[in-house]
């Protein structure tokens, strides 16, 4: 049985990082936020089945969190932002696809290397999680510097707090994940928000809604 | 237990805050209020001379405040009543002083909330037994003085002040910061206990030793980070400026001590060679600076600075002792040093509520626009006499008793095996020697263009008598300089205890040996009776007063008053303070400050007066602070572009910092 709940957690948080590689080349934005949906749903089932390995029915509530909000809600309300703003046909030119998945396996390589040595004490469980995490974590930020449209960056922002939700469930004992993903959830849709501001400020030089108006044709 | 004590005493300080930030505009708020300050200091020094007294054992506590998982820990131990006597001494005087003074403060919305504040940091400062405790307190004491700095705030020279004090004291705080950083390790133990057991500081004892000399220096005004020192000082109402000259400078000395001699511990002999050069230079520099100085006030603080420096003389002293394994020459040192801390806190403070009391009559604080105030404030200027002979080291005052020590200490150098040492505290002691000589010479001119001589203004011959409570507080200090000088044994057997914690031994208890004499290592070696020097001064002076009074005024004569060569009786003729230092300006400061003298003599013909220009550079400003200045805010300028980024370039830079970290982390382990 231990051997079964290793492999298990092992195969949910390896399939992460997959995911999070694929991220990277979507060039289409409704492809993109379908893998995004998938990213969330694997760490929903990876949180699931901490919860089930470890005992912690709190857990189940965290899976719940991610598979509401990030697996349906999110991706759902993306979905129709871009149908609305009228991208949701346009190619997203990713800047080289070729060096972006090297860069991204030389990531997952780094963390790899750094989290193995550095955690020898901790049981294997936490170690493959946290360094599976650490790469989520990374492939998120380098998602986010290499994608120019607002939507990408934010869904590189939604996946590498995955990658912390994974570290934090990874490790035994955490009593306030509970709190701290609900926190975090909250966090991010102020960090959409933010990010959609930051973008209309360097596009129209304001954050002045009638400046989007404007834009958008509404003007009396 | 104490420490219990004076952890109440000093909440009581920090209540006392707010409660000052209500009462400080009705009339009664500041009597109030420094009478609950002088209440409640007297109250922790005598609990902490008590302590000293009976050789209690040190008490701790630890307080569930701060660090979640590591509370707050608090200590009293010897050294630290040592330096909690010094503070509470000096707080005391300093609230019954503003008893009076306080009244004349035209915002005492502005001093009276952040005055007890300050009391308590110190105090904190102190007790703290773990870094994060010390450097809280230590960053509290600095910005309540910065607070107290600013209280006359429109005048422009005082906000400068300000700013000046405010990146030096957090720079201090930096390197303080750093060097615990050191001392603690990567486990981040940051308990002094702990620290004190790791004896991980010899790995970078170097390193540590420079950070100190930088963080403590800083605040206590070492040579050449002394800058901010004698803007700030002068610039706050007098009884703080007593405080933050005679006693915060002593808590970053409490600083230098705890870190260097308890955490540290195990000195290396360069080490104790670095700190008495340093303290040489600072004490010979800041005394030459004083005599450059015509400002009342800012001439104390110059002083300040060279007291820190024979200060530091004394603790370089017992470093280089320690380190050669020489315990008795090592308590000598130090028991020098911290007698210095006390006698310096004690006359300090009595020229700086001198000072206050003549900037208060008078409305000035430049010497030129003074003299002949002895006629107006007889009673000030005897009390302002007895603080210029204590700090310029005369016997029988306790300033003569502590340097004295000193130069104990400093005569035991031939015993020490290194050669830089032999040669070097020879050095330092001449270094020394000329500091007393030309402190000397600075109070001579302090005290003559001052208070001797004719008004030179209209506002100086108007002065009057300053109040009760100034003057009865200015005759007990004075009254205290000449009781540790006469009998410094009373104080060098209260720091006994504090010397023996630090270094395993200390000099043999005094009081049992005779009441009345000092003797450092043995009686046929040297010794130094205090008593007898006073009874010789006292009945020699009396004998020569009662000689001329019988002698010289038995003939009357009438006759018209001999006008020394000069017929016009203006009082602008009289020797100035510039005058006064024009020999000692010509000697040292062509080379230190690059002095220079220019005389205009107007053309034949031309009525204009002639006149005399003095320019002078201050080598720490040009050599170091305004090349800095220069560099920062080149650099400034050039990293002014990364302000107005894009959000994806500034997740660039977050991204590439992180993966550079994990590589070097990858790499090192």
């Amino acid at each position: 049985m231990p051997d079964l709940a290793f492999d298990v957690a092992h195969l949910l948080a390896g399939s992460l990082v997959l995911v999070s590689l694929m991220l990277l080349y979507q060039d289409r934005l409704p492809a993109l936020i379908n893998v995004f949906a998938l990213h969330a749903i694997l760490l929903a089932a990876s949180v699931a089945w901490q919860a089930l390995v470890q005992d912690a029915p709190v857990l189940f509530v965290t899976a719940a969190i991610a598979l509401g909000f990030k697996g349906i809600i999110i991706p759902g309300a993306l979905r129709r932002i871009i149908v609305r703003l009228g991208i949701h046909r346009e190619i997203e030119p990713v800047v080289g696809i070729g060096p972006t998945m090297l860069a991204g396996m030389a990531l997952v390589a780094l963390s790899m290397v750094v989290m193995l040595r550095a955690t020898p004490a901790a049981s294997p469980f936490a170690r493959e999680d946290l360094a599976f995490a650490l790469s989520v974590l990374l492939l998120g930020l380098l998602m986010m510097v290499s994608r120019r449209n607002a939507v990408g960056q934010v869904i590189g922002f939604m996946s590498l707090e995955n990658g912390l939700i994974l570290a934090a469930t990874g490790a035994k004992g955490m009593p306030l994940v509970v709190e701290i993903s609900v926190a975090f959830s909250i966090l991010i849709a102020f960090i959409v928000i933010g990010i959609f501001l930051f973008r209309i400020r360097e596009r129209f030089d304001t954050v002045d809604l009638q400046a989007l108006d404007r834009a958008r044709g509404d003007q009396r | 237990m104490p420490v219990d004590f004076s952890l109440c005493l000093t909440a009581a300080f920090l209540l006392l805050s707010p409660v000052g930030a209500v009462i400080s505009n009705r009339r009664a708020g500041s009597p109030i209020l420094y009478t609950a300050s002088l209440l409640f200091s007297a109250a922790l020094a005598g609990n902490a001379l008590a302590f000293l007294i009976s050789g209690g054992e040190p008490s701790t506590d630890v307080l569930p405040l701060g660090i979640p998982w590591m509370g707050a820990h608090f200590r009293e131990d010897a050294l630290s009543a040592v330096f909690i006597v010094v503070i509470n001494l000096g707080a005391a005087g300093a609230s019954f002083y503003a008893l009076g003074y306080g009244r004349h403060e035209q915002e005492p919305r502005r001093v009276i909330p952040f005055y007890p504040a300050f009391l308590a940091a110190m105090n904190l400062v102190v007790l703290a037994d773990d870094a994060f405790s010390f450097l809280l307190s230590w960053e509290f004491m600095s910005l309540s003085s910065w607070a107290l700095v600013m209280a006359h705030h429109r005048a422009p020279a005082n906000v400068r002040a300000g700013f000046v004090y405010l990146v030096m004291a957090s720079f201090g705080t930096l390197a303080l910061l750093l060097a615990f950083g050191l001392l603690a390790g990567p486990d981040g133990n940051y308990a002094f206990d702990a620290i004190r057991g790791s004896g991980r500081a010899a790995a970078h004892s170097w390193l540590v030793l420079l950070l100190i000399l930088l963080g403590a220096g800083s605040k206590a005004g070492i040579v050449p980070l002394h800058v901010w020192l004698p803007l700030a000082h002068p610039a706050a109402p007098s009884h703080v400026s007593a405080l933050m000259s005679g006693v915060m400078t002593k808590v970053a000395i409490y600083g230098f001590i705890r870190i260097i001699f308890d955490l540290v511990g195990a000195p290396e002999w360069w080490q104790g060679m670095a700190v008495l050069v340093l303290g040489g230079i600072t004490a010979v520099i800041g005394v030459l600076y004083a005599l450059m100085e015509h400002d009342l006030k800012r001439l104390l603080a110059y002083h300040t600075i060279e007291n820190i420096g024979i200060i530091f003389i004394g603790l370089g002293l017992a470093l280089a002792f320690r380190s050669n394994g020489m315990p008795a020459a090592a308590a000598l040192s130090l028991t020098a040093a911290l007698f210095h801390v006390f006698n310096h806190s004690l006359f300090k403070s009595l020229l700086f509520f001198g000072s206050g009391a003549v900037l208060n009559s008078t409305g000035a604080r430049d010497m030129e626009q003074l003299g002949g105030l002895i006629h107006r404030m007889p009673q000030t200027a005897v009390a302002f006499l007895v603080g210029c002979v204590a700090i310029s080291a005369l016997p029988p005052l306790n300033g003569f008793a502590s340097e004295w020590m000193t130069f104990q200490a400093i005569l035991l150098s031939p015993s020490l095996p290194q050669w830089g040492l032999k040669l070097s505290v020879p050095a330092t002691g001449a270094l020394l020697a000329l500091s007393a000589a030309l402190a000397a010479a600075c109070f001579v001119k302090a005290f003559g263009v001052t208070f001797l001589g004719r008004p030179r203004t209209a506002r100086a011959a108007a002065a009057i008598e300053t109040d009760i409570f100034s003057r009865l507080t200015m005759f007990i200090w004075a009254g205290l300089c000449v009781l540790f000088g006469v009998l410094p044994a009373l104080a060098i057997d209260a720091i006994g205890p504090a010397v023996l914690g630090l270094l395993g031994a200390r000099l043999a208890p005094q009081l049992p040996i005779s009441w009345y004499l000092l003797v450092p290592i043995s009686e046929n070696r040297s010794s130094y009776d205090g008593l007898l020097v006073f009874l010789f001064i006292a009945l020699s002076a009396l004998f020569t007063a009662i000689a001329v009074h019988w002698l010289g005024s038995r003939a009357i004569r009438r006759s018209a008053i001999w006008d020394c060569g000069f017929p016009d009786p203006s009082p602008l003729a009289q020797y100035t303070a510039g005058s006064f230092a024009q020999p000692i300006r010509r000697v040292f400061g062509t080379l230190v400050f690059h002095a220079h003298e220019q005389v205009v003599i107007p053309a034949p013909g031309d009525v204009a007066p002639a006149r005399f220009h003095v320019t002078l550079q201050d080598p720490a400003w040009d050599g170091i602070y305004a090349p800095l200045a220069s560099a920062v805010s080149f650099a400034a300028g050039r990293l002014n572009v990364l302000q107005f980024l894009t959000i994806r370039r500034y997740l660039t830079l977050v991204f590439v910092t992180l993966v550079a970290l994990l590589v070097v982390l990858a790499i090192w382990t």
